[in-house]
């Protein structure tokens, strides 16, 4: 069905069509309107969970965990300060292999005190074991969280997953999107490790280092099996409702002499900026990355490649930029950009690509 | 009622000998029966319950994060309510995580109603990690970060819970099994937030002999250093042994001195704790005389 609505809204359309049980949150700038949209669902029973207001955001994680471990769905959102609240419960989710899926809107982390986007806050959460999506528009967001909880629950995952959501870019700009019938997408849940009455078991107990070591792998290996899952999961969509995603989105790259990387909104935006550079005649292509975690091997042999980092890993580098060289063996130029919300446009984008420069890195709006 | 023979913490834990943890654990289980869940974050008990992948217990344990335990137990009680199951979630919680690291957690879910029983066993320290103080460390006591001595009183805990109104709360001490079984059969019938505190005298944080445990026990309430109460939907009513406490009680000497962490309290210390036992028995006669 055709709706007008803001990235949050598209986020809890979908949280209500995919029917989870329980659902535990705490407000945030710019999180906020998601968590009252599904508190109005619940309140007028167009869902049917246990809406659970909690006290804080460790508590928000520490009610969903204690919910998924009895083997239902379950959903949270958070944003910056509230995510780092809760980061010792998302090493809790993932280790103890609860497919909770949770929102989060990118904003920046203080001080100084600001709510604008910026990557900061998911990618500090970049080792926890979660699945990371950052989406680009609203309909992006409907359709990744309601695709979230498959991925998640599925057997070979069972990992938590977190769909990113710039700041107010997203969060609060309204766009027209299409939500899904839900019948038949999403199978029941079933958490083959759920609390068991009639077979009891210490459930996170005491454990030795070469078990806590075997346990690390199960992750990892649920991460590397997530991609196919993910594959999967995304093309039984397109299927379904006709609209098609992969990994990383590719925008004229098959003939890209240079291409612009980046995540979030400021990866739609770099589509118009190749636009306005192929008219210039420079042969440009864009990727935009929406799955951060698993992270996506990308082929970019005898391409020049530009990343706009919305964070930043002090004392390193920008965080994709840095990725990317690590597990693509490019050498991009390395642009700092749209940190707290900062302006980008297209043209700036644009102009990033101009100036580029092989292994540079480049502070938009602080280097002179 | 008779207590149940079924055990559902096995003979060979990893406790120390005369853990009061274990003991009240036994009973809690034995009161609590096979439909239960336990919710245990970063304490003793985390030991207790055994090393992956065996165990030493007979019903699901979860292991959570320290300061999580009643946020976790709200989300575990309310889906298992949607699911429509009866099951007993019960946090399992030391003096820490209760009164200093999850407080915000366990006031959190006291306010929001939730269904489950959270049980402090209150060992006055952090045992877990060797001996530190917690907020309900009593004044005096030696810990291994107030080696000279604790300068502050315990937190009154039972007045913050309290102030929560939850369906039922009472105070227990492992000393007194059949007076902790029936609070906690009495607990689990009521729908709602309950909230259990009990003592648990611990031989190696407290520095008594390790067979001595219930004896210690059984001293602090005779001295009124602990007073076995309930009140269920907020009536107070005084249960077993402190009964006859409330009126005639041992010096509170008798059992500050019996143990170690006591050692070089002096005696304007001992008189201020016994003026404060002597004040606390005396408001807990006016609320039980009263009609509020
Ligand atoms: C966030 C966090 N901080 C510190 C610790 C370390 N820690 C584990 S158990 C514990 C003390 C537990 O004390 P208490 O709750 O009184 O239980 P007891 O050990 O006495 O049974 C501490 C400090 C931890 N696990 N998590
Ligand atoms: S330190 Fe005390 S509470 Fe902890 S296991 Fe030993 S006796 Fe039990």
């Amino acid at each position: 069905m055709l709706t007008i609505g803001t990235g949050n809204k598209a986020v809890a359309l979908a949280v209500r069509d995919a029917k989870p049980v329980v659902v535990a949150a705490y407000p945030i700038t710019p999180q906020t309107e998601i968590v009252e949209e599904i508190a109005n669902y619940v309140a007028d029973g167009s869902m049917d969970a246990r809406y659970i207001p909690v006290e804080s955001e460790h508590s928000s994680m520490a009610a969903c965990i204690g919910a998924a471990a009895t083997g239902v769905r379950t959903f949270t959102a958070t944003s910056s300060h509230g995510l780092v609240y809760m980061c010792e419960m998302l090493h809790m989710t993932a280790g103890a292999r609860l497919p909770i899926v949770m929102a989060n809107a990118n904003r920046a982390l203080g001080p100084g005190w600001n709510i604008g986007a910026e990557h900061s806050d998911s990618l500090s959460m970049r080792d926890t074991g979660w699945l990371q999506c950052y989406a680009g528009t609203a309909q992006e967001a409907y359709d990744a969280t309601f695709m979230a909880f498959r991925i998640a629950e599925h057997a070979n995952v069972l990992l938590p997953v977190m769909i990113n959501l710039d700041g107010f870019l997203l969060t609060h700009i309204t766009q027209p999107f299409d939500t899904v019938d839900p019948e038949g997408f999403l199978p029941p849940t079933s958490t083959p490790h759920a609390i068991d009455i009639e077979n009891p078991g210490g459930y996170g107990t005491l454990t030795t280092g070469s078990e806590h070591f075997k346990f690390r792998w199960d992750i990892e290996r649920g991460m590397r099996d997530s991609v196919a899952v993910i594959k999967e999961v995304e093309e039984a969509f397109a299927a379904k409702y006709g609209r098609r995603y992969d990994m990383v989105e590719e925008y004229r790259c098959e003939d890209a002499e240079v291409v612009i990387i980046a995540m979030g909104t400021l990866g739609k935006e770099m589509e118009v900026a190749v636009d306005m550079l192929r008219n210039e005649g420079v042969r440009a292509g864009s990727m935009r990355v929406r799955w951060f975690r698993p992270f996506p091997v990308i082929d970019l042999a005898d391409k020049e490649v530009v990343v706009i980092d919305r964070d930043y890993s002090f004392g390193y580098g920008g965080i994709l930029a840095n990725e990317l060289r690590a597990k693509c063996g490019c050498r991009p130029f390395s642009v700092i950009a749209g940190l707290g919300g900062q302006d980008v446009t297209y043209k700036d984008i644009a102009s990033f690509v101009r100036m580029r420069e092989e292994d540079g890195e480049y502070w938009f709006g602080v280097d002179a | 009622m008779a207590i149940p023979d079924e055990e559902y913490i096995l003979k060979t834990t990893s406790a120390c000998a005369g853990c009061p943890s274990s003991l009240i654990l036994r009973y809690v289980t034995k009161a609590a029966g096979p439909d239960t869940v336990l919710v245990i974050p970063a304490c003793c008990t985390s030991v207790i319950q055994g090393v992956y992948p065996t165990t030493a217990m007979n019903i699901p344990v979860y292991n959570v994060a320290f300061a999580s335990a009643a946020a976790v137990g709200s989300g575990m009680s309310e889906a298992f309510r949607a699911s429509g199951r009866k099951t007993n979630v019960i946090c399992y919680a030391g003096d820490g995580g209760t009164v200093d690291i999850g407080i915000q957690a366990l006031s959190g879910a006291l306010e929001r109603g939730n269904d489950f029983l959270y049980i402090c066993y209150d060992n006055e320290a952090y045992s877990n990690t060797g001996m530190q103080r917690s907020g309900a460390t009593p004044l005096a006591a030696r810990t291994t970060t107030t080696p000279a001595g604790k300068t502050d009183h315990k937190k009154d805990l039972d007045a913050i819970v309290a102030a929560h109104n939850p369906v039922y709360q009472a105070t227990a001490c492992a000393a007194y099994p059949m007076d902790l079984y029936n609070k906690v059969v009495k607990a689990l019938s009521i729908p709602g937030p309950k909230f259990m505190h009990v003592l648990a005298p611990c031989p190696p944080g407290w520095r008594f002999p390790s067979d001595e445990t219930v004896e210690m026990g059984k001293l602090a309430v005779k001295s009124g250093m602990w007073v076995l109460w309930e009140r269920d939907h907020g009536k107070l009513a005084i249960t077993g042994a402190s009964k006859a406490a409330m009126k005639k009680r041992i010096p509170v000497a008798d059992y500050l001195t019996r143990q170690g962490r006591f050692k070089g309290i002096t005696d304007d210390q001992i008189t201020e704790i016994q003026a404060m036992v002597d004040r606390t028995i005396g408001c807990l006669q006016k609320e039980v005389e009263s009609e509020c």
